[in-house]
């Protein structure tokens, strides 16, 4: 069981984000960088709420579980918030450090647009998030163990890989929409992203109850999914082009000079 | 026998460094166009700093022409310091949580760390820590000022002879404790016979590719491999409390030496673009192969690669920690970055995956150091001189370790235990 389940997982888990880094990311350096600082950036939005959730627990009476719990609510929704406002700041910087962009990479223009870079920012805080969420659980999956001895779900270890699969997709998609909304000016968007991700993070809640936090995640994911390809340019004619191979700004974006 | 395909890469890459990798769409990009790449003075961007190693004169141009003539720095060359960076601490940390032989604590020390952690106070503990550092500290002063003297009197052969005799421990007896302990970790039923071909295969090829010639990819592979062995010496032998103080002392060195008119380091590489020859370049970890025969010649008087305990580590180390852009007679540029930097940066993330069965510690080190990197080159790129590549990476990694560690640790163990997702 344990090596079946700790690759199962571990496939489950990253596999699609893997995919999407090796095939879009992992050519291009400058996409590299800004996957790492995205990051660094979802890191330092941990680091702070786990600070202040941690002050508050030393505050609190650690005997009684339901105050602990409620301290915990507090985290997940604080840590949330945060993380909506590192990508703001990310996106601010990013805006910002366009004339260095400029000079590191000897272009009159950005080598890489917005749009890349929210791509690419949402993969980081992606795979950051996903990272710190299940790789303690995969390397207990290893073993030696008994899942659920104490009466808890059979299913911990699946479920958790899903539900970061899910998270990792969804930052990525919500970066996008954010970026957008964010260049547009589009308040109402943005304030729609912070309140998916907050929903998806408090559906969490009623865990080990997997049907009520996985599948109302993945309607979400799959309509993030929709709104950030409209977002990025995308149309159901754009699509039908792509898939048939006839999208020559496609094909000729993918042909390597030299 | 140096592979020679970055040459060609070099005239290409010069101007155009994010194109040749990315296949952006072509409203964000501009074709290669050399009159851009000769008018623009102002967009001086990442030059590196004008030490030149080639047989031209020194002083050859004006900055113009520098730029024009100049690889830029750009994302190209910090992956190319990510990617061997990141190997070097995946083979640390993939031997820390696999042999146990690393973690085990068994009272031996190093000479230069005498004073030990085990009391019963934590003052006397701190204390001890710190006189620690303060010996290892001092040790390595000494003996960069030493290797600089050396430098300065022209005593070659001396370096020469210590930097082979210091690389010659590395790769055959570390290895060899190593590859035993691997054995012992996975229960390995092994002979000598076999033990000694697979060391002397090992150890002659390495001292071969490091201080003669060699295909490059086996250099910087032999140089990865030697740098995770000393990390792992390091993890090891130095005491905990005192490893997290060494780490913070070196980089404040790693500064001084590397940025103060007076420090060692500096002295070295004033001393180098003097006399127009290249620092120690097998004590760095070079991305790209030197071309042309006077540098191949210099190679081989001084293509040392060393990093080994005792004496010598102190000494290399000053070199090592220095940034430097190294010019060949095909104006081929690459970054170089220093295998103490290399070492150093393992010890921390090694040490961060000793502590316990917790990996976000290990994550968090391994983003902060690739972002100090990042940044340090950036800085590079904006200074154009030798930089100490430390400083920002050990600061970075150490703030990440302790607050990871007792900050988001808990959190994050509390939000798996119900199975919370942020």
């Amino acid at each position: 069981m344990t090596a079946a389940v700790f690759f199962g997982c571990t496939f489950i888990a990253f596999g699609p984000a893997a995919a999407l880094f090796l095939l879009t990311i992992a050519r291009d350096p400058l996409r590299v960088i800004f996957l790492i600082a995205g990051a660094f950036f979802w890191l330092v939005s941990l680091l702070l709420s786990s600070l202040v959730w941690f002050i508050t627990v030393q505050m609190s009476n650690k005997n009684s579980a339901a105050q602990q719990k409620g301290l915990l609510i507090f985290g997940v929704v604080l840590s949330v918030l945060l993380q909506e406002v590192f990508r703001f700041a990310y996106y601010k910087l990013l805006k910002k450090a366009n004339e260095g962009l400029l000079a590191i990479s000897q272009e009159d223009t950005m080598p890489i647009s917005i749009r890349q870079l929210s791509y690419v920012s949402g993969l980081g805080f992606g795979f950051m998030s996903g990272a710190f969420s299940v790789v303690n659980i995969l390397s207990d999956s290893v073993g030696p163990g008994t899942v659920g001895i104490h009466g808890d779900s059979q299913h911990y270890f699946i479920s958790s890989a899903f539900m970061t699969l899910a998270i990792i997709l969804l930052h990525m998609f919500w970066a996008v929409v954010f970026f957008e909304a964010c260049e547009r000016q589009k308040w109402w968007s943005l304030g729609t992203v912070v309140l998916s991700h907050l929903l998806v993070s408090c559906l969490t809640f009623v865990n080990p109850q997997y049907e009520g936090s996985l599948i109302p995640t993945y309607i979400i994911l799959s309509v993030m999914a929709g709104w950030a390809f409209s977002c990025a340019g995308g149309t159901l004619r754009n699509l039908k082009l792509c898939l048939t191979c006839k999208d020559k700004d496609f094909l000729l974006a993918n042909h390597r000079p030299r | 026998m140096n592979t020679s395909d970055s040459e060609e890469d070099a005239c290409n890459e010069r101007t155009a460094l994010v194109q040749s990798e990315s296949p952006s769409l072509p409203s964000y990009t501009r074709q290669n166009d050399p009159q851009h790449s000769t008018t623009e003075p102002k967009r001086v961007s990442v030059i590196p700093e004008p030490i030149t190693f080639s047989a031209r004169e020194p002083g050859h141009g004006p900055d113009g022409e520098d730029e024009e003539l100049t690889l830029k720095y750009g994302a190209k060359h910090v992956i190319m310091l990510f990617v061997p960076v990141t190997l070097c601490m995946v083979v640390v940390v993939a031997t820390i949580k696999s042999v146990s032989f690393y973690t085990e604590k068994n009272g031996q020390q190093l000479i230069y760390t005498p004073f030990t952690e085990d009391t019963n106070s934590v003052g006397q503990r701190l204390l001890n820590s710190v006189l620690n550092t303060i010996i290892m500290i001092s040790v390595i002063v000494v003996m960069t000022i030493f290797l600089v003297l050396l430098y300065k009197y022209r005593c070659y052969k001396f370096i020469h002879g210590w930097l082979i005799l210091s690389s010659l421990m590395l790769l055959f007896w570390f290895s060899y404790m190593y590859l035993g302990e691997v054995f012992k970790t996975y229960n390995v039923a092994m002979d000598y016979p076999t033990v000694a071909m697979i060391i002397w295969n090992f150890g002659a090829v390495g001292m071969i590719c490091i201080h003669w010639k060699g295909p490059l990819q086996l250099q910087q592979a032999y140089l990865i491999v030697i740098s995770a062995l000393m990390a792992l010496v390091f993890i090891k032998y130095l005491p905990e409390w005192s490893a997290w103080v060494i780490l913070g002392a070196i980089s404040v060195y790693d500064l001084i030496a590397v940025l103060c008119p007076k420090g060692p380091l500096r002295m070295l590489v004033e001393t180098a673009q003097e006399r127009n020859e290249p620092i120690f370049p097998a004590l760095i970890y070079s991305c790209i192969s030197f071309a042309s025969d006077e540098e191949a010649h210099h190679n081989e008087d001084r293509a040392e690669e060393r990093e080994e305990a005792e004496p010598q580590r102190p000494t290399v180390h000053g070199q090592n920690r220095s940034h430097s852009v190294e010019e060949d007679l095909e104006e081929d540029r690459g970054v170089k970055l220093g295998l103490g930097d290399f070492i150093f940066y393992s010890v921390l993330v090694g040490k961060a995956a000793a502590t316990g069965e917790d990996w976000n510690t290990t994550l968090a080190c391994f983003v902060a150091i690739l972002i100090g990197l990042c940044l340090t080159l950036l800085l590079l790129a904006i200074f154009k001189k030798a930089l100490p590549a430390l400083p920002i990476s050990i600061t970075f990694g150490l703030v990440f370790y302790f607050s990871t560690d007792n900050l988001v640790r808990p959190f994050m163990d509390n939000l798996a235990a119900h199975q919370y997702y942020i």
